[in-house]
């Protein structure tokens, strides 16, 4: 399990997990409060972890972690609770490698979690905001550029998409859903992710 | 790593993409939902995929909101673009050069309105209709020569609609569609639940799940409740409907509420959150009008009245016996 950074305001080990928190509670904090971090983990995991390759496995499984535990008890402190997070599960991820370089185990250990924060969070002022997508469309393919303008902006049914560029739905439901990812990664995890440029 | 059964991301990121596609495109029906219910509820792996990518297409739901006109955007009143927004505009113009052709021919654009959570909003439309946005509530308005469309994205409105039969005026949430038959009326969506409450006048409610398409007439005090595959329709007095538009005023108006229920109220308009520790505290039945942002009248009112305990942690309340 991971650690729970902040210890309870209360004193004395009351670790009350809260009624009626459910499953909405953590999607809410995992969207208000773990996406944006997203650009900062990112950033995290490229410095250290050698293999690029890897990095959406273990951002997903830092994912998968947090909300797990947050199920249990939503952090007080998101920020250093995900990046805490973030550097266990390399350790144990250098461990199961069995050769594993004791050297970066150390390293990781050794890590000061609060020093690789990125300062203050970045607000993302809308402009920013509009260059990034601008940046994500102008990345797709042409023909998945236009279905995303047009589901997205003209607000057309994928019936009406594929009339009007003449295509399959199938055709239009393909390039939607990469259109879908490519935004996110546009928004949330800049520096884009390497592997998925394709 | 990857010897180890990791779950590939990849593959989840794009199973992911495609139920949000079907999420998002025409034919989407309650098997559907359900579905992708189980599909979200096997893993957190599965869950923060789909959110990540639903969280990021609804932000891009932005561009929409810029793509029009400037003199457009100013015209409304209570236009909800924020101030940082207008700054944009400029950017949009950049975009609308380079991304080419396709953003070009953009349609006459939908207007698009929210408020935060504890706001309220009033629209006054041109036609002389009026729409009330309550807390946490997203909407859009589409207004042509033959007919007004109100999509209800999230959240609660109040619609006072000048009727005009040549140019129908029609609230959609989802796959459902109310249509203004000549009234007042009052429209709440909670995720797969859509409430329908007639105030004065009639409307029509079709809910079109694929294979159960349904009608229904709604008159002056007929409040229609749709689930994802049930629909039930009830009476309730002129006075009871008029306090549940109590925020309307402002205020929550609990007239025999449970705890449970008036907690879970007041969580939909403030930052600060009530929980009720157990079912027994939850049925306990109250009285009172409300502020809608005075939490602390409230759980004074548990303490003092109830004899309740109430603790405090931060933002959030846990109200026990």
């Amino acid at each position: 399990m991971v650690e729970i950074l902040e210890p309870n305001r209360e004193g004395v080990g009351v670790l009350r997990p809260r009624p009626d928190m459910n499953a909405r509670d953590v999607d809410d904090w995992f969207v208000r409060e773990v996406l944006p971090l997203e650009a900062a983990l990112m950033q995290f995991l490229n410095h250290n972890w050698r293999n690029k390759s890897e990095i959406a496995d273990l951002r997903q499984d830092i994912y998968e972690r947090v909300c797990e535990a947050a199920q249990e008890q939503l952090p007080h402190n998101t920020k250093p609770f995900v990046f805490t997070t973030a550097r266990n599960l390399l350790i144990d991820r250098v461990r199961e490698k069995r050769f594993v370089l004791l050297d970066t185990v150390a390293k990781l250990e050794a890590l000061d979690i609060a020093s690789n924060e990125p300062g203050a969070e970045r607000v993302v002022i809308a402009r920013e905001e509009l260059q990034r997508l601008q940046a994500a469309l102008d990345c797709l393919p042409r023909q998945c550029r236009k279905t995303v303008v047009m589901a997205k902006i003209d607000g057309l049914s994928r019936r009406e998409i594929a009339v009007r560029m003449g295509v399959s739905e199938e055709t239009v439901k393909m390039h939607l859903a990469n259109g879908m990812r490519a935004l996110a990664d546009a928004l949330y995890s800049v520096p884009a992710n390497p592997e998925r440029s394709a | 790593m990857s010897q180890l059964q990791r779950k590939d991301a990849n593959n989840i990121e794009a199973c992911a993409a495609a139920w949000l596609e079907r999420r998002v495109s025409e034919d989407w029906n309650a098997e559907d939902a359900r579905a992708l219910e189980a599909w979200l509820a096997q893993s957190w792996a599965h869950r923060t995929a789909y959110l990540r990518l639903e969280a990021a297409w609804t932000r891009a739901d932005r561009l929409s909101a810029l793509r029009r006109p400037v003199s457009e955007r100013d015209k409304g009143r209570g236009v909800a673009l924020k101030p940082a927004l207008k700054i944009a505009a400029i950017a949009v113009a950049a975009i609308a050069m380079s991304a080419g052709a396709a953003l070009l021919f953009l349609p006459p654009g939908e207007t698009n309105y929210a408020t935060a959570v504890g706001a309220h909003k009033t629209i006054n439309l041109a036609d002389g209709s009026r729409i009330e946005l309550n807390t946490d509530t997203v909407l859009r308005i589409a207004q042509s020569g033959s007919r007004r469309t109100v999509w209800l994205d999230r959240g609660e409105a109040f619609f006072q609609v000048r009727h005009d039969a040549s140019r129908p005026f029609v609230v959609a949430t989802g796959a459902r569609r109310i249509t203004d038959l000549g009234t007042k009326f009052v429209v709440r969506r909670d995720h797969d639940q859509l409430q329908v409450a007639v105030v004065e006048g009639r409307v029509r409610l079709d809910t079109g799940e694929r294979g159960h398409p349904h009608s229904a007439l709604l008159t002056q005090g007929d409040v229609a409740i749709a689930k994802t595959n049930t629909m039930s329709v009830t009476k309730k007095s002129p006075m009871k409907l008029a306090n549940e538009l109590g925020w309307r005023r402002g205020v929550l108006v609990f007239d025999h509420t449970t705890l449970a229920a008036a907690a879970q109220e007041f969580n939909r308009y403030n930052r600060e959150k009530l929980f009720v520790a157990d079912t027994a505290t939850g049925r306990l039945a109250i009285y009172g009008t409300f502020p809608t942002g005075d939490v602390k009248a409230f759980t004074r009112v548990a303490q003092q009245v109830l004899g309740l305990h109430v603790e405090t942690l931060g933002s959030e309340s846990v109200i026990s016996r």
